[in-house]
């Protein structure tokens, strides 16, 4: 178990309690530094990339077809999967499972870590999860597992992610798609 | 809510678990005529339930969820208590309040949903226990129905604080000796039934769940009257086999017991009430 500190019990994020806010809109996160959008998008392609099972976990915001834009980001996001050698393991809902998960299959956001162990997934995505699950789940796997996370949000981002790209919608997934080709390339794979 | 927020999106439908996908394909969605009778083919709306092998809660729950008219427009409050276990399970929409103050929780919900969706139909359904429903929150349940709040409250009775090791409460009857009331009970039960008559409930029912159909009868003529009337109000005999020591396979046995004596079938309807149910059963919904 990791020793959260005071922050531990605070209902937000732990890099708030340590003074890391969101980005400002056109611009990321990565770590507690504010960059450009393009550089955060190249690290998390890279990170991806180069560590072990990296894995995306899709949200109900764009599991399911309640709008168009779920159902454009749906299909980038099956791309998404393909340009970076990613696995797909849906976070369908909230609900908490009883008696347990099924790792292979689903990630909870009450026990994210389970899945994250169980897969020894080192890199991964939040993608559609709404942002108080976002949070719960992010905190948990910043204080229990070595993975490394990154958030693409819709809306303003989440701290405790180690790169939040926020405001991402369709065009920007797409951006995502052709910066991860690049750096692919770069790479070599 | 739209029934259209369970369509899953094709590209991303592969690595959905089955569970989910049989929720889009296999539950009984959009159709007021479902009932108990659906269960074994439709996909259920609890996936598990945590409460003990055998608990005759969970068969109450399996009936009010395939009973339930309009379960992708309902909204169930809940209350603490071994009930409260099984909700984050359900695939609907549930609120849990403070102990006791569903109904009040749920009046507000009723009212803001009239007000932001006028043209469309949603129900309010509250489920506690009799600790929630008579004791601890009689105020707030009796209250709800002074106001004629059009929502429908279902209490699991189990005579019993259960979950808390067997404390007696309002609903024990007289002379029941639990763990932890080794005395026995000093008063009567308290007929929430009568009481809810007399608060101006339009629908009230008593019941054990022994009888599948029955409790689907009345979960529909409840929420049906609670939409266009007012309040409404079920007391459903919900055993709590640990307590009074029985074994996992003899709950439905100790209700058909009970369906002969304290818990017989009793139902009351206002005239208002009458009309509702007699327009629902031309329409074929009853």
């Amino acid at each position: 178990m990791a020793k959260l500190g005071p922050s531990g019990y605070s209902p937000y994020p732990v890099a708030v309690t340590e003074g890391v806010l969101t980005p400002p809109p056109g611009k990321a996160l990565m770590f507690n530094e504010i960059v450009d959008e393009e550089t955060a998008m190249r690290e998390a392609a890279k990170a991806m990339l180069t560590r072990e099972n990296p894995t995306i976990f899709p949200g109900p915001q764009v599991l399911y077809a309640w709008n168009e834009e779920a159902k454009k980001k749906a299909k980038l996001i099956k791309e998404m999967a393909e340009v970076l050698g990613a696995k797909i393991i849906p976070m369908y809902d909230y609900r908490p499972k009883y008696p347990k998960i099924d790792p292979e299959k689903e990630i909870n956001p009450n026990h994210p870590n389970l899945t994250i162990w169980h897969n020894k997934i080192k890199a991964c995505i939040f993608i559609g999860v709404h942002c108080h699950y976002a949070n719960v789940a992010l905190k948990i796997i910043r204080a229990e597992t070595d993975c490394f996370t990154i958030a693409m949000c819709s809306l303003a981002g989440h701290e405790d992610a180690m790169i939040t790209l926020r405001d991402q919608h369709a065009e920007d997934l797409e951006k995502f798609i052709r910066i991860a080709k690049e750096v692919k390339k770069e790479l070599g794979k | 809510m739209s029934v259209k927020i369970f369509k899953i999106n094709e590209e991303l439908k592969e690595y959905m678990p089955q569970e989910i996908v049989d929720l889009e394909e296999k539950a009984t969605w959009g159709n007021p005529k479902r009932g108990v009778m659906d269960l074994p083919y439709a996909k259920e709306l609890v996936e598990e339930h945590s409460l003990c092998a055998g608990c005759p809660e969970s068969a109450a729950f399996r009936y009010i969820l395939a009973s339930l008219p309009n379960p992708e427009d309902t909204i169930i409050v809940n209350s603490t208590g071994c009930t409260s276990l099984v909700f984050p399970h359900i695939a609907l929409h549930t609120v849990h309040p403070l102990f006791g103050n569903q109904n009040a929780v749920a009046s507000g919900i009723k009212r803001v949903l009239e007000w932001r969706f006028p043209d469309k139909v949603k129900d309010v359904v509250v489920i506690a226990g009799d600790g929630a429903t008579i004791d601890i929150g009689l105020d707030c349940t009796l209250q709800s129905f002074f106001r004629q709040e059009k929502i429908t409250t279902i209490c699991f009775d189990n005579e019993v604080y259960a979950n808390t090791g067997g404390q007696d409460s309002g609903a024990t009857p007289k002379g029941m000796e639990f763990k932890m009331a080794p005395g026995g009970k000093q008063w009567d039960k308290v007929p929430m039934w009568q009481l809810a008559i007399d608060s101006g409930c339009h629908y009230v029912a008593r019941l054990t769940v022994s009888s599948p159909k029955k409790v689907e009868q009345v979960v529909k003529k409840a929420i049906y009257v609670a939409r266009e009337v007012g309040p409404t109000y079920i007391h459903l005999y919900t055993p709590c086999i640990l307590e009074i020591g029985l074994n996992a396979d003899q709950g439905l046995w100790e209700m058909r017991q009970r369906d002969k004596e304290r818990f017989k079938f009793f139902e009351y309807m206002s005239d208002e009430a009458k009309e509702v149910i007699k327009k629902k059963k031309e329409e074929g919904l009853l």
